[in-house]
């Protein structure tokens, strides 16, 4: 039977890991290739890198770092953050990622999704979604969630699915950062809706969180980043502390 | 000295790492003379059969591989390829198994791609390709298409449905998972490929 994944996320700016509350406020969470090494040993079933960096400069280093961390990590990892071109995509899994993934760029041109597709295949394109709840919809939001589109959530991750997505990484900015669980409703709906895998971001704060955004959100996969990074949920008590409750997940 | 196959359509960086990791000599390669002196031989694959083929055509390597006596490692789209026809894109495979590649269903209520980990049945070890693996071991999957179980399937893992994780013809050796990125137990099934003595 297929494991439940736990994916630690590192959100990279200019080479380093930081982690903020509700996308501000970023706080040094360390060296990332040290943090990636440590996952991998504790049982991390796949990384997911970040580059939140803001500048064409600080986006340059992302290569030297990919090249690094695959160099020295035996468990796959996606790429994500500033990436709109095949071109950029094939230079990423040239160094090493296995996955990469795209949010912004794909609402700004979505047959971007189809074209690296069906270059690399669906395995390593995943879509990142962030989503927002206004008025009683989720409503995408680009940049980092600092722009609101008119686009619809469920609609949007239907789509991305049609044009060639191989996995939904949904982020609930309602919940991201607050350690007050995941949008697990949203994810079930999500979930039930589509035929591709679904990685559930956003509102980790306890082993209860996760077990719930598997058994209430049926996400295919849990990511979280501060808990992990400065130990409040170290990896293996959290799988032990599932599997104890019956989520199939790989000891 | 251990070659890689190069053509374009491999996860040739991840493969080349595992192998970094373990200390092995290996090399990169397209040349038809270099493969054919090998002493082993490593097929990767990710992506899509139809272009992969495509690829091995362009590089005129089809009957090269199809000829090797050394023994042969085609991983994921590598091992799909190994078979005699894959529904992705349509496309003729190498022949070496009588198989045929086929989609996984996702109306019988699962996600497509089977992407994770999941659980290795080893039935048959007599190749020793999983020394010192243990059946319920995990190893890291995705991929849309499978083999399906077949007289040369050496391990199996279900999902849905049960299929082919590992299959074995003479020196030819397909695995569906990716052991490069598979932890410590696809380190020890690539170092296990790398001691086989045929």
């Amino acid at each position: 039977m297929l494991t439940k994944r736990i994916i630690p996320c590192l959100d990279i700016k200019n080479g380093r890991t930081v982690k903020g509350v509700n996308f501000l406020n970023l706080v040094d969470a360390g060296d990332p290739i040290e943090l990636a090494r440590k996952y991998a040993e504790d049982g991390a079933d796949e990384l997911v890198f970040l580059d939140i960096s803001a500048t064409q400069e600080e986006r340059e280093t992302i290569y030297d770092l990919v090249h690094k961390v695959a160099a020295e990590i035996n468990i796959p990892f996606t790429v994500g953050g500033g990436i709109a071109s095949a071109d950029k995509v094939e230079k990423i899994l040239k160094n090493g990622a296995d996955k990469i993934s795209v949010n912004s760029a794909a609402i700004y041109n979505p047959l971007l999704v189809r074209e690296i597709s069906s270059l690399f295949g669906a395995q390593c394109m995943v879509v990142a979604i962030d989503a927002k709840r206004i008025h009683d919809k989720w409503i995408v939001h680009t940049h980092g969630g600092k722009k609101a589109t008119e686009i619809e959530l469920f609609h949007w991750a239907q789509k991305m699915e049609e044009l060639g997505a191989g996995e939904i990484l949904f982020t609930s900015m309602d919940h991201d950062g607050t350690k007050s669980g995941f949008a697990c409703e949203a994810l079930s709906y999500m979930s039930d809706l589509l035929t591709i895998p679904i990685i559930a971001s956003g509102g980790a704060g306890s082993e209860i969180d996760f077990l719930n955004v598997f058994n209430e959100g049926k996400a295919d996969a849990g990511l979280a980043a501060s808990i992990f990074h400065f130990n409040e949920i170290p990896i293996p008590e959290l799988k032990s502390f599932l599997k104890e409750n019956g989520v199939n997940v790989r000891l | 000295m251990i070659v890689i196959i190069d053509y374009d359509a491999g996860n040739i960086c991840s493969v080349s790492n595992a192998l970094n990791r373990l200390g092995v000599d290996f090399v990169l390669s397209d040349d038809k003379e270099v493969i054919k002196s090998a002493e082993k031989v490593i097929f990767p694959g990710v992506g899509h059969a139809f272009a992969a083929m495509e690829k091995l055509r362009a590089k005129k390597l089809v009957s090269t591989i199809q000829q090797l006596k050394q023994p042969v490692l085609g991983i994921c789209v590598g091992m799909q390829l190994l078979c005699d026809y894959s529904h992705e894109g349509n496309t003729e495979g190498l022949g070496v198994v009588h198989t045929d590649v086929q989609k996984f269903d996702s109306s019988k209520d699962i996600k497509v791609p089977h992407m994770g980990w999941n659980r290795l049945r080893i039935d048959d070890d007599s190749s020793n390709l999983f020394n010192g693996v243990l059946t319920e071991d995990y190893v890291y999957f995705v991929h849309s298409y499978y083999v399906p179980l077949n007289q040369n399937s050496i391990a199996s893992c279900a999902y849905s449905l049960e299929f082919s994780a590992a299959i074995k013809h003479e020196n030819f050796y397909g695995i569906q998972f990716h052991a490069e990125k598979s932890g410590k137990v696809g380190e020890r099934i690539l170092n296990n490929f790398m001691n086989i003595d045929l």
